[in-house]
């Protein structure tokens, strides 16, 4: 087994277990420190990407909300890769416009604007967002 | 009795079985054996050891709960080691003391062995239940000890977490049980992994060594007779850092060069061959 192990090392098809442990460890504790359960978390991933799709398209397979930890710090690290920006709902437009009907630049656009997204938006981006959370003190 | 206050340090670790109570008797050695009047407190009331690692097993009259109960002065509880007589044990009682003793009970010895000592090192429970935080109640400052495993490191995560919370500090680190080879090849969790993943400052390092387990069955810390061993080295060390002293961390790849060259020179003189 450890020459088995020795060649997988060798032929770079398994990382050295101190590399493992370093990453395992570094992830249990993350969740360690924020003292929130699994499933808490699952919760709250849920409901952040909720909020997200309000607004723009979301892959969410490849939609990642994690917590890292670094000099004892803890953050909330959420990875999300935008598809493009969500059209604004048209019934928002309509009742602006009719609000505020003498806009002569609202009357000077005539028709209602393409509901299709700019393709500059269609360019998958990356948003990171980190939320730090302090060492929870335990009671 | 003495000017400056005692130095009151916690031996923690969270996990059993990492060190705890080997450094807390090899410290205690180094410190008197520097001109420090030294008491340890064997806090680990449930499994008691400490008396058995510094060879005192056989000279216990009174214990920790004997005094908190004034049936015996602090000083007949207090079992001072022959060879360094800077060095006080007092006793841990028995497993029953668990079920009544408080922190302030905790507090309250503490403050008696400060007044007679430079340094009181409390040899810590594993875990982190009551044992553990009524310990930690009454030390200014700690040591966490570590090895570098994946179960050790969290536990001490865990034990670094609370200490932060009951306001002890400085809390510095002991790596122990350190094996130079594995560490090369990345079998095992580096020194710097592990300073970094728990964000402290490390006060000692010590290599995984034999001559611990033999000097246990003597009941003779290795810093007893400076017999030159690694470990016995290392832990000298911790106990000048304690003191303030710069001493330069070993280089565990260097240790690792003397090991092979050791090895060849003895192969070079068995085989005759090179």
């Amino acid at each position: 087994m450890a020459l088995f192990d020795f060649l997988q090392h060798l032929l770079g098809l398994q990382k050295p277990s101190a590399t493992t442990a370093r990453e395992r460890l570094q992830l249990v504790l993350a969740h360690d420190r924020s003292d929130l359960n699994p499933e808490l978390l699952e919760r709250m991933r849920r409901e952040i990407l909720e909020v997200v799709q309000k607004y723009v398209e979301i892959d969410i397979e490849s939609g990642d909300v994690s917590l890292a930890t670094d000099d004892r710090v803890t953050a909330l690290v959420a990875n999300l890769p935008i598809r493009r920006a969500r059209p604004l709902p048209n019934h928002s437009l309509e009742t602006r416009a009719s609000a505020n009907p003498s806009d002569p630049e609202v009357l000077a656009s005539g028709d209602t604007p393409e509901a299709t997204p700019s393709p500059s938006a269609k360019a998958m981006e990356v948003e990171e967002v980190a939320i730090a959370i302090d060492p929870a003190p335990s009671p | 009795m003495t000017a400056t206050p005692a130095r009151v340090i916690l031996i923690c670790s969270g996990k059993g079985g990492v060190g705890k109570t080997t450094l807390t008797a090899n410290l205690g050695i180094a410190l008197a054996r520097l001109g420090e009047t030294t008491v340890v407190l064997d806090a680990d009331f449930g499994l008691r050891n400490l008396d058995l690692l510094l060879g005192l097993e056989n000279r216990i009259v009174y214990n920790a709960q004997d005094v908190l109960e004034e049936t015996c002065r602090l000083e007949q509880a207090l079992v001072k080691h022959k060879q360094e007589p800077n060095l006080s044990l007092l006793p841990a009682g028995n497993a029953r003391m668990l079920d009544w003793l408080t922190s302030d009970d905790m507090k309250k010895i503490v403050g008696m062995l400060a007044e007679r000592a430079n340094f009181v090192l409390i040899d810590c429970p594993a875990g982190i239940e009551t044992g553990f935080r009524n310990a930690a109640a009454a030390a200014k400052e700690a040591i966490v000890i570590t090895t570098p495993e994946m179960a050790a490191v969290r536990d001490a995560d865990r034990v670094i977490g609370l200490l932060n919370t009951q306001g002890v500090a400085p809390v510095q680190m002991v790596l122990n049980r350190v094996r130079p080879k594995m560490v090369a090849n990345q079998e095992m969790l580096g020194v710097s992994d592990v300073t970094d993943i728990l964000a402290l400052p490390l006060l000692g390092l010590v290599l995984e060594d034999e001559q611990v387990i033999t000097s246990t069955n003597r009941g003779e810390p290795l810093t007893l007779n400076g017999s030159g061993s690694p470990a016995g080295r290392a832990y000298m060390n911790v106990a000048r850092r304690l003191r303030g002293e710069e001493v330069p961390l070993i280089d565990p790849s260097r240790e690792r060069r003397g090991l092979r060259a050791r090895l060849m020179g003895k192969i070079r003189r068995t085989t005759g061959l090179f």
